[in-house]
């Protein structure tokens, strides 16, 4: 009776797992822009727990940053002005899925174009070019990426890649991942790591937050940001990469740009367009 | 599915030992402290009563996530460095411990008065009557509803995950993010999960069997 029971949950499981599946194919199939077009509207996961490039404003409830700002350019620059974005928030960890499931047909959530993501997604051109830093308290002995040696802590973020780069840059120390950067900065904060390991964009903007706490050691990698979509969504990548370069040609690119990252101490235009 | 499980049966392991050794740890201490805080609800002092219900009332009422969270950011920052495996299995604990309270406090009330009138009156103190007729009598009324809290205990163990504790979630998620293979990523968790709460399943109710009958 009890295996009987156990065969039965096995069996509910998988028919789950079929249906989940099935489902989520059929949408992601879709030809993204042609849907885009009929609704006047593209679907956009947005991170809202990044400073800069997309965070929750708590007083109005709107998710606000660069790569929102962009959201909203590209959606009026390949549909037309009267076409908006929608919005949904998404984090490292549930952005993949989520596309992949069929409920968002882009993504720009400071996701990095890594040759493994390029297996499963598509990516079109890079629209930001960030490296990977280190943040520390002020004074801290960790200089840079060097001094990350064994008995030392790195806090990072589950499901970027940014971990493997420690684990690569530094092997000799231990990575601690956290759900968001939110946490992992709060973790830095509370002492359960010696450093905070992400792109350098992420870190300025934290250290904006909090001045006690500053960006050392320059960039150990190259992590150019770009736009994820479903695999085969070509249409929608080419009109994407025509409207970038459209918007750095007439200059809004450059303008949104500055909007945010102009009064941060050390950022270079030219190092991230 | 069978894939995710054999080229990372390492850190799946290592994972559900981490879950493993939380829980237990968890388990052991939520039942001392929750049996005490049920004893000093009933307790016939008042101050007692007032600290056990009190805490029962507090603990049990916030988040999980919260009261782990609390041990990891707030405790290390201003009392003693604790890491993430340490503050999750004792916020496991101490929310466990609540609800724990509250099955034994049930378990004991549900035992007839005369019991414990009855044991007085042949000139048993109250901590003889208490340990000796009454408490043995509600442990066989428990065991079911403490089941279902153990059970409970191992999943809510996936609080860890959150706090960067190595436990069997926090690998999953790892691991879901690097293959980009989510649902059968959590399958396999979800299976290595049921065959630590199914052996715990069939021993409640293995002790059920034996005691409340007997």
């Amino acid at each position: 009776m009890h295996k009987l029971k156990l065969w039965l949950t096995v069996a509910v499981l998988c028919v789950v797992a079929g249906v989940a599946a099935g489902c989520g194919r059929s949408v992601a199939d879709q030809d993204a822009l042609a849907h885009a077009k009929k609704t006047n509207t593209i679907v956009w996961g947005v991170k809202a727990d990044t400073r800069l490039f997309g965070l929750m404003n708590t007083k109005t409830g709107k998710i606000q940053g660069f790569e929102v700002d962009m959201a909203n350019a590209l959606t009026k620059q390949v549909l037309g002005k009267s076409a908006k974005a929608t919005l949904v928030q998404v984090t490292s960890d549930t952005r993949v899925p989520m596309l992949k499931g069929g409920n968002l047909d882009a993504v720009i959530a400071t996701m990095t174009i890594t040759p493994e993501r390029q297996k499963v997604l598509d990516f079109t051109d890079s629209y930001f070019k960030a490296g990977q830093s280190l943040l520390v308290k002020k004074g801290s002995k960790i200089k840079s990426i060097k001094d990350l040696t064994a008995g030392t802590k790195v806090i990072g973020v589950q499901g970027s890649n940014s971990v493997d780069n420690v684990k690569k840059a530094a092997p000799a120390t231990t990575v601690l991942q956290l759900a968001d950067y939110a946490q992992a900065f709060t973790a830095l904060k509370s002492g359960q790591g010696d450093a905070l390991s992400t792109d350098n964009g992420i870190l300025y903007g934290m250290s904006q937050q909090d001045p006690d706490y500053v960006v050392v050691g320059g960039t150990f990698t190259k992590e150019p940001y770009g736009i994820a979509l479903n695999k085969g969504q070509t249409n929608l990548r080419k009109a994407l990469n025509k409207a970038l370069q459209e918007l750095r040609a007439d200059g809004t690119y450059e303008k949104l740009i500055n909007k945010w990252f102009s009064d941060i101490p050390g950022f270079d235009i030219k190092e991230v367009a | 599915m069978l894939s995710i499980l054999t080229n990372n049966y390492g850190t799946l392991m290592s994972g559900l030992g981490y879950t493993l050794l939380s829980s237990l740890i968890a388990l052991v201490f939520s039942l001392i402290i929750g049996t005490v805080f049920a004893l000093m609800e009933i307790s016939p002092h008042k101050w007692l009563r007032v600290i056990g219900k009190l805490y029962v009332e507090v603990i049990r009422n916030i988040p999980l996530l919260i009261i782990t969270m609390g041990f990891y950011v707030i405790v290390p920052k201003y009392l003693l460095p604790v890491d993430g495996f340490t503050a999750g299995t004792i916020g496991l604990t101490i929310y466990t411990s609540a609800f724990i309270a509250e099955t034994v406090r049930a378990g004991i009330q549900s035992v007839a008065v005369g019991q414990m009138e009855g044991a007085r009156s042949v000139g048993l103190t109250y901590t003889q009557a208490m340990s000796q007729i009454v408490f043995p009598q509600a442990i066989k009324i428990v065991i079911p509803p403490l089941g279902n809290q153990f059970i409970n205990l191992v999943k809510n163990s996936s609080i860890l995950a959150f706090v960067a504790g190595f436990d069997l979630m926090y690998q999953g998620k790892i691991i879901a993010n690097a293959t980009f293979n989510t649902f059968d990523t959590y399958l396999v968790v979800g299976l290595l999960y049921l065959i630590l709460t199914m052996p715990l399943s069939y021993l409640m109710r293995h002790l059920e069997k034996k005691w409340v009958t007997a």
